[in-house]
């Protein structure tokens, strides 16, 4: 039998991984975008199985509302990635420092 | 119903129309040629809602079944908010010109911004919360980004982004536990599930999360890496922008959340918004010292001045909110005025934002360099500035709510902080002859220097009746 802890399981193991890609990640700024997007999407698997546990409607709009904001998201960072990349012509993840201190 | 719903929404909804009209108009007529219109058009928007939203309301109405409220608590953010961006946005036309980005989006983002703020402060739910605060961050990455050809621009673009993406995503793995854990979004029903005692782990877990994200939004340190990058990389006149009104929105947001919603577990959340305050006093004092660039010296300057207005809603008490909604607007005031000046800094037609380019400029400007040490020494809390007045406000709350060594570490770091505000005083009356600053300023620019340094003196008496105001804001939001 799959309960709610079960779930809830796999999002914090989802959202474990999406931060760790964040920070752990050396390489390129477009997985950065994709560990984001696997934070968010592990928040939606626990609205949704808390939705579905209580029986109560309200998380499965939360979730409805956090896609859409994913994708806007989504769609804004990719345009900045393009912008940062006709400058510097790179996106590898090192190369985001010009500022420091 | 939903029509007297809708009425208590008017503001956010004409700001919205207008925003949507505003970029209509722009792509079917000339433009960037129209920008400077309309950067006119939308600070003077601004100007009539807040005036609006002052006039009008009262009491506490709740729309959308508790989804979004409009009380004297969201109305005094509401009215900092709008003003602080009004101000922002005549400032900045002068400088976006001179470099060419006077884009007709930038009032158009500006104005999405404010309407994502005024949900903010005005969210009753955990969800009004969410929509509210991306539609302001996803405005503000664009226009960190807005010199598209400028490097720096983009990289703090692309930083601001990456670490804004983070802290929500933090913030909603929190609130879908909160979620979980109560049975529902309304904070007016997760009151009742976060009872004192018997605070369930899971939402305490879930308070935890939704605390570190709204410390990234309001710049506290552990979550202040950001800043400094954002502030330096960004253009000078978005910085403004940054620094003041997102900061007293995130602020408003952050106070809303632990009251409305955790206010039965103040001891809970108590120990977690003093530590947020402490690191950030001593953090944004100490790594302000070593900085030659103003841009960032200002961004380390705002994670101290956070600290501070966080040392209010530590105390969790009316004067506590009370002395944050002060502290937020002084410093908002404070911010401007300097800003106005650091957008003026240029040489050779080039803008300057190193300190040393200050050396000697009292001798040469002596009424602007009269302006800018009072406002240095009003953010460095040097009595009898209001800037002062300020920090014993969250100073006294601190201690009336017997968080003795919380004011204590808060007189300590403003100790420290004065030392780099007074160097830049320094600078400007004793600093070595270099080649000249230039300071040509635009009229309005001259006029927020000069109008926020008067402020800072004359304020004094009765901070212009905004303490009466803020009073009453606290009290709507404390019981």
């Amino acid at each position: 039998m799959i309960g709610l802890e079960h779930y809830l399981t796999v999002a914090a193991a989802l959202f474990v991984i999406g931060i760790f890609g964040i920070f752990l990640n050396r390489k390129n700024v477009i997985v950065i975008l994709m560990s984001i997007e696997l934070m968010l999407l592990a928040v939606n698997i626990n609205l949704v199985a808390f939705s579905a546990f209580l029986g109560d409607l309200v998380g499965q709009v939360f979730t409805l509302f956090v896609l859409t904001v994913a994708a806007a998201e989504a769609a804004i960072g990719l345009a900045i990635l393009v912008c940062f990349f006709r400058n510097r012509g790179t996106i590898a993840v090192e190369d985001v420092s010009n500022m420091r201190g | 119903m939903i029509a007297q719903d809708l009425f208590t929404l008017l503001p956010e909804i004409v700001l919205a129309l207008y925003a949507m009209a505003a970029l209509m108009f722009g792509v079917w007529t000339g433009k960037d040629r129209t920008a400077p219109m309309l950067v006119w058009a939308t600070s003077g928007i601004f100007i009539a809602l807040a005036l609006w939203i002052g006039l009008n309301g009262q009491g506490t109405t709740m729309a959308f079944g508790g989804m979004f409220i409009d009380d004297s608590f969201s109305r005094f953010a509401k009215i900092t908010i709008l003003v602080a961006a009004a101000a922002v946005l005549l400032m900045s036309q002068d400088y976006l010109a001179k470099i060419g980005i006077l884009k007709f989006e930038y009032p158009v983002l500006v104005s999405l911004a404010a309407v994502g703020m005024m949900m903010m402060v005005s969210s009753g739910d955990l969800i009004a919360l969410y929509m509210g605060l991306e539609l302001q961050s996803l405005a503000l990455y664009v226009i960190a980004a807005m010199h598209r050809d400028n490097t720096r621009s983009t990289e703090a673009g692309l930083k601001y982004f990456v670490l804004g993406a983070l802290s929500s995503g933090l913030l909603l793995y929190g609130a879908s536990l909160v979620y979980g854990y109560s049975g529902t979004t309304l904070f007016s029903g997760i009151i009742g599930a976060a009872s004192e005692g018997d605070l369930s782990l899971g939402l305490l877990f879930g308070l935890v999360f939704v605390m570190a994200g709204l410390a990234f939004k309001v710049s506290a340190a552990p979550f202040h890496m950001w800043t400094p990058d954002v502030y330096e990389g960004s253009p000078t006149p978005v910085t403004a922008f940054f620094a003041t009104a997102p900061k007293v929105a995130a602020m408003c947001l952050f106070a809303r959340v632990v009251f409305d919603a955790f206010g039965n577990v103040v001891s809970d959340w108590q120990q977690i918004i003093a530590f947020l305050s402490v690191v950030s006093m001593f953090l944004g004092a100490i790594a302000a010292i070593g900085q030659t660039d103003i841009k960032r010296l200002m961004a380390y300057s705002s994670i101290a001045h956070m600290g501070y207005a966080l040392m209010g809603l530590a105390a969790g008490t009316v004067e506590g909110v009370q002395s944050m909604l002060i502290y937020m607007a002084i410093y908002v005031t404070m911010n401007i005025g300097t800003f106005a000046f650091i957008l003026c800094m240029e040489r050779d037609g080039q803008s300057v934002t190193s300190i040393s380019a200050l050396n000697q400029f009292s001798s040469r400007e002596p009424g602007k360099a009269l302006a800018l040490l009072i406002l240095m020494f009003s953010l460095a809390g040097i009595p009898p500035l209001v800037g002062f007045f300020a920090k014993f406000g969250v100073l006294l709350a601190a201690v009336d709510a017997g968080l003795v060594w919380l004011a204590v570490a808060g007189v300590i770091a403003s100790a420290i902080g004065a030392f780099y505000y007074l160097r830049i005083v320094y600078y400007m009356y004793f600093g070595e002859e270099t080649e000249a600053l230039e300071a040509k300023m635009p009229p309005v620019q001259y006029a927020f220097l000069m109008a926020s340094a008067v402020i800072m003196l004359v304020g004094v008496a009765g901070f212009f009746g905004v303490e009466g105001s803020a009073l009453a804001a606290a009290e709507a939001l404390v019981n």
